[in-house]
């Protein structure tokens, strides 16, 4: 049997979305930002939401995801995408609104937003990608960074003494009466991305109920930052990220 | 017992060559070209064994680039 026998739309198993377009992505090769792109586009799709999503894009690698997905986007300033989502869903109540933030974004300079909008409990969506890193510029120290590891600007390692030790946003977000999802998942098998895809879709179908703030984390990786291969970066986040960021839903109500 | 068998469409000029299907493919059937090379200079993925491809869309799901489309078809 040769490929033309196979080749036709009932033998169809997975194509990319249709919401992603054709653009170059910017992303360096094996970052796990693309797959978490494609299962947004694939969740809108699902739940047929695309004349009726809005992102909101952050400051960090992801700066660029309105270019690729054809939804509505808004830009926010560097940290602040929980409150410009607090706003655009207020207006536009019937609009399913997410935010898709790095550690950079949510971890250090929108901390304070993050946790007051989660607070409040309004009804967005937040995405989290948790890299553990800044990725885009550079490979600096992030909040979420592991004890010992090297980065650009820790290059003996964190010292958790002087620098902290690795920030767990969902622990604390967790706690907060306002959320009603608080999960943490990743995206490195085909297992883990069809989880993932349940979990955002859940998040985005709670944001278009009003039952308060969803957020899922995904630990990822940054194979530039972290100089590695991609495969072997999948191996060291499973090895070493986990263990601190253990995946599961801390809470789900 | 019915077998099904898979192929996988690749959108070459897309790949960035990031090895990640290739891991993740259970029967070996993908890898990368050795020299060859697209318009942006990425050794991209191809099917090296196309026989043993059974079509569980594994590579689809992890491909960050969405360069991959599979299909599958049980045979007699």
């Amino acid at each position: 049997m040769n490929a033309s026998d196979i080749v036709s739309p009932e033998n169809l198993v997975y194509a990319k979305p249709e919401l992603m377009n054709d653009n170059h992505m910017h992303y360096c090769p094996g970052c796990s930002h693309g797959v978490v792109h494609k299962v947004i586009a694939e969740v809108i799709k699902e739940l047929g939401l695309q004349e009726k999503t809005i992102g909101i894009a952050p400051v960090g690698c992801a700066v660029f995801a309105y270019k690729y997905l054809d939804i509505d986007w808004q830009e926010a300033a560097h940290g602040r995408a929980p409150a410009l989502a607090t706003a655009v869903k207020r207006l536009l109540p019937d609009r399913m609104v997410f935010t898709y933030q790095g550690d950079g974004d949510l971890a250090a300079i929108g901390t304070a937003e993050t946790i007051h909008a989660a607070n409040r409990g309004e009804n967005i969506a937040i995405v989290f990608i948790n890299n553990g890193i800044y990725g885009m510029t550079g490979g600096q120290m992030a909040p979420t960074t592991l004890s010992n590891m090297v980065t650009s600007t820790s290059p003996d390692g964190r010292n958790v003494e002087t620098m902290g030790g690795p920030l767990k946003m969902l622990d604390m977000l967790a706690l907060l009466d306002g959320v009603c999802l608080a999960t943490r998942v990743s995206v490195h098998t085909a297992a883990a991305v069809k989880k993932t895809r349940r979990m955002i879709k859940l998040a985005f179908e709670n944001s278009m109920a009003g039952k308060g703030t969803s957020i899922v984390e995904v630990v990822s990786t940054c194979n530039a930052g972290w100089k590695m291969t991609p495969a072997a970066a999948n191996d060291w986040m499973v090895e070493n990220m986990f263990p601190v960021f253990p995946i599961g839903d801390l809470k789900n109500i | 017992m019915a077998k099904v068998k898979g192929y996988v469409e690749i959108n070459t000029g897309r790949c960035k060559g990031c090895n990640l299907c290739v891991v993740s493919c259970p029967t070996d059937t993908l890898d990368l070209q050795p020299r060859e090379v697209n318009d942006r200079g990425y050794h991209y993925v191809y099917m090296k064994n196309p026989d043993d491809c059974i079509g569980c869309a594994n590579c689809g799901f992890v491909c960050p680039d969405g360069c991959l489309t599979v299909y599958r078809k049980k045979v007699l």
